[in-house]
């Protein structure tokens, strides 16, 4: 029981990775777009495809909190009595970066729309970085069982801070790639073009640092890297695998499955990070079993898991055909 | 740890307190005290909206119609906010009170697992509803923002269960400090469950039915006096005015509950020192080394309302362990925010009866007595400051307690690093959110006013409209 909550809890990982990844990572491109002139037609792509699922990807962000502090109390209390900092930052990053959006679309005026674009997009680079790195510091087996660990090093040190930029690479990867399908759509080939070529470049410098990385890990978290390169191996290749082809894909601008495979490549490294873990919580220590809620509230984790399934994805195909609806019979929202 | 296992701690309370004690308690009830503001109108202001989505279809009133467009459209900001806010508290629940979460996680937890099950379906289905305006059959769109409602209702339960299950912790074995067994069905119905659900319920709608009015009222004051705002006025009012004899009930009945479970809280709130019968009903009045002063002592009232008799027996403050025992500061501020809590509902019920009166008699004149309308714009404040209010008498009421009887709320504080500075950096960043967010309200309505209502631009709203690109009327 306690391995099905985990898996679970590790599926809205993945989810708010690869959903809410893409959502950080438009932040990333908002941020670097240039001036007001400059950079009006690629935010207002960025706009248009964020709005519908405005900070809705976060829900996948307070799922993972509450099957983690629900499941496996000891382990959150860990986490954040060690990692407070990152948390706190990343907690106060997703207020900006929230308010900062929704203002920019409800107002009008410019210098306005500047100031709340800027906080969104700063705090999009900054909480992404702020949850890779408290991966790492986990991978690295960094947050002691008793919690308490040491503020500063456990996050910013070799893993940590690979995490941290692994994270907002693949954040911005992930987006670039969306939002390149998302200028196809709308019929716009200087778009396309633009975010293509981001995207070409965010995947190759991902990919670079992925190598890098797995130097950083054998020095700094062996157990980790041990893992990757054996139970998880599998998986890391796949990840390799998917990330070529999408970078091959981009080159030959063809965008049918390119999105899938995006996702795909961000979603096997993940699963190859939880799947080397296994079945420590704490990357070296504190097993899943050790960690465990009493069984009754495993069993409603797992209730609410299974009607999260049956109530909100009929829900979400509904929203998405309405929404589609809505794009068939509208033309491209610029002029 | 049981009660007992707290109790033998006693002597280690007469330390200080943990330096983070209170910046985490401030922090939190800021938070917590922003957050709940927005919660009526996620809950309520959804429900008032399909109140006036279902007259203007029933009735075809195309008035009632742009009123729950506007709502929808309102609500989308304000639920975005709180979508934000509400992420913050789930950070702060593990920053600032890891000991709650690594302790009980497995009891006060859950709730919350439930409630974001809600909390998801609402986000999908307003998405819907606000997609919905003009692009689905008229009926089939209004049952899209039935689900909103209904969640909001699921949503409060499952919150309100994690706060009553704190004040009336059931459900939970302990062993040598460590929840052992969670009957999870007594977590979430626990004792105080109910009232509270039913209470903090009826309290969202009458905070959303007395803004919404306020906010009409200002504009009749300002000379708007079209139909408009006379049925934007009305739907608000009327269900804020259903809503406050029902809640003044509950309340009453909450504070007999209050009375047999909780002798603290209710000691607190009653500003008693002293066990005895006959105990008079202070109004006001402060508690200085344990003795009361000032205030305005209406002779067996608190007895009689506790007991239905005089000789109704009150326990006071002494009577609670000295270690466990509020402060005498913590209980004036509990016993000031009853006080104000109740003044304000029976202020509010005034208005509403002077509005029966005026309807009753020269319904006509309703929207020119501009006396009437300025306290029902005040009513708007009001039934905030009242909310609030409610919410410090349970919060406050509850310490030293986090959880009752098993866990202080200075052993669940975090105690490493320094709170200070994260608490300097949410108050700053709420407090613009809080401006921006009035700001942006206050340009949606003047573009209605001025441009149409396809001007404005929502979270979770279609970049333009379907069909037509120019404005409707407003």
């Amino acid at each position: 029981m306690a391995d099905l909550v985990a898996v679970f809890l590790f599926i809205g990982v993945i989810a708010y990775c690869v959903l809410g990844g893409a959502d950080f990572g438009a932040g990333f491109w908002d941020l670097i777009a240039g001036g007001a002139g400059r950079g009006r037609e690629p935010r207002h792509l960025i706009d248009d495809s964020l709005a519908p699922v405005w900070e809705a990807n976060h829900t996948w962000l307070i799922y993972c909190l509450v099957m983690l502090w629900s499941g496996f109390p000891p382990a959150f209390a860990a986490l954040t009595s060690t990692l407070y900092l990152p948390l706190g930052i990343a907690a106060l990053g997703i207020v900006l970066r929230g308010a900062g959006f929704a203002f920019r679309k409800a107002s009008i005026r410019t210098p306005e729309q500047r100031v709340y674009g800027a906080a969104f997009a700063f705090s999009s680079v900054l909480t992404p970085y702020c949850f890779g790195s408290v991966a790492g510091a986990l991978a690295s087996g960094r947050v002691p069982t008793r919690g308490d660990g040491d503020p500063v090093t456990s996050w910013l040190n070799p893993t940590g801070v690979l995490g941290g930029v692994l994270a907002v690479l693949a954040c911005a990867y992930l987006a670039a790639t969306y939002l390149t399908v998302a200028a196809r759509r709308h019929g716009d080939p200087h778009l396309l073009r633009y975010f293509r070529d981001r995207a070409l470049a965010a995947g190759v410098v991902t990919g670079a640092v992925s190598i890098a990385g797995i130097f950083v890990l054998r020095a700094d978290a062996p157990r980790l890297f041990h893992q990757l390169s054996h139970r998880a191996l599998p998986l890391a290749l796949l990840a390799a695998l998917c990330g070529l082809l999408g970078l091959a894909l981009l080159r030959a601008e063809r965008t049918r499955g390119l999105r899938a495979t995006a996702a795909a490549a961000v979603a096997l490294i993940v699963s190859g990070w939880g799947v080397s873990q296994y079945p420590y919580l704490l990357g070296t220590h504190l097993p899943v079993q050790d960690a465990a809620a009493p069984h009754a509230t495993l069993t409603v984790l797992v209730g609410v898991a299974c009607a999260a399934g049956i109530l909100i994805l009929p829900s979400l195909v509904l929203l998405f055909r309405v929404m589609g609806r809505v794009d068939a019979a509208e033309p491209a929202p610029h002029d | 740890m049981t009660t007992a296992g707290a109790l033998a701690h006693l002597p280690a309370l007469a330390a200080a307190d943990p330096a983070q004690l209170l910046p985490a308690r401030e922090q939190m009830a800021f938070t917590l005290g922003f957050h709940i503001i927005l919660v009526p109108f996620g809950v309520a202001l959804t429900t008032l909206m399909l109140i006036a989505h279902w007259r203007g279809l029933r009735k075809g009133d195309a008035e009632a119609l742009l009123l729950a467009r506007r709502w929808s459209k309102v609500a989308a900001v304000l639920f975005a906010v709180g979508a934000i806010t509400g992420t913050v508290l789930s950070f702060e629940l593990g920053i600032l009170w890891p000991r709650l979460m690594g302790d009980y996680g497995s009891a006060f937890g859950f709730p919350f697992a439930i409630e974001g099950l809600f909390f998801f379906l609402e986000a999908i289905f307003v998405a819907l509803y606000i997609y919905g305006w003009d692009r689905m059959p008229p009926w089939a769109h209004f049952w899209t923002g039935v689900p909103v409602s209904l969640a909001g209702v699921g949503g409060t339960a499952s919150v309100v269960a994690a706060n009553a299950w704190m004040n009336q912790p059931g459900g939970i074995t302990v062993e040598h400090g460590k929840v052992v067994a969670v009957r999870p069905a007594e977590v979430f119905f626990n004792d105080a469950f109910w009232l509270e659900f039913w209470h903090m319920l009826i309290a969202a709608y009458i905070v959303a039915g007395f803004v919404v009015a306020g906010v009409y009222a200002v504009g009749m004051l300002r000379g708007r006096r079209d139909r408009h705002h006379r049925v934007g006025f009305l739907t608000g009012f009327v269900t804020a005015a259903c809503a406050l004899p029902v809640q003044i009930i509950v309340g009453d009945t909450i504070a007999r509950q209050v009375f047999d479970d909780e002798p603290a809280k209710f000691a607190a709130i009653e500003l008693l020192p002293d066990t005895g019968s006959h105990v008079p009903e202070t109004l006001g009045g402060v508690l200085v080394d344990g003795e009361v002063r000032y205030g305005v002592k209406i002779p067996d009232m608190a007895s009689l309302l506790a007991g239905f008799k005089p000789s109704t027996t009150i326990k006071g403050l002494e009577a609670v362990p000295a270690g466990v025992r509020p402060t005498d500061a913590q209980a004036n501020i509990v016993h000031w925010a009853f006080d104000i809590m109740v003044g304000t509902s029976f202020l509010m019920l005034a208005v509403a009866l002077w509005f029966a009166w005026l309807w009753w008699r020269r319904r006509h004149t309703l929207a020119t007595d501009r006396w009437f309308l300025r306290s029902a714009a005040a009513c708007g404040i009001v039934a905030i400051l009242c909310l609030e209010s409610g919410w410090v008498v349970t919060e406050v009421g509850r310490q030293p307690w986090i959880v009752v009887g098993h866990l202080l709320t200075r052993d669940a504080v975090a105690t490493r690093g320094d709170l200070w500075p994260f608490f300097g950096a949410v108050l700053l960043l709420y407090l613009a959110v809080g401006a921006a967010a009035l700001w942006v309200l206050r340009s949606m309505t003047r573009r209605w006013r001025q441009q149409g209502d396809e001007a404005v631009s929502v979270p979770y709203g279609p970049e333009r409209p379907a069909g037509t690109t120019t404005g409707k009327a407003s």
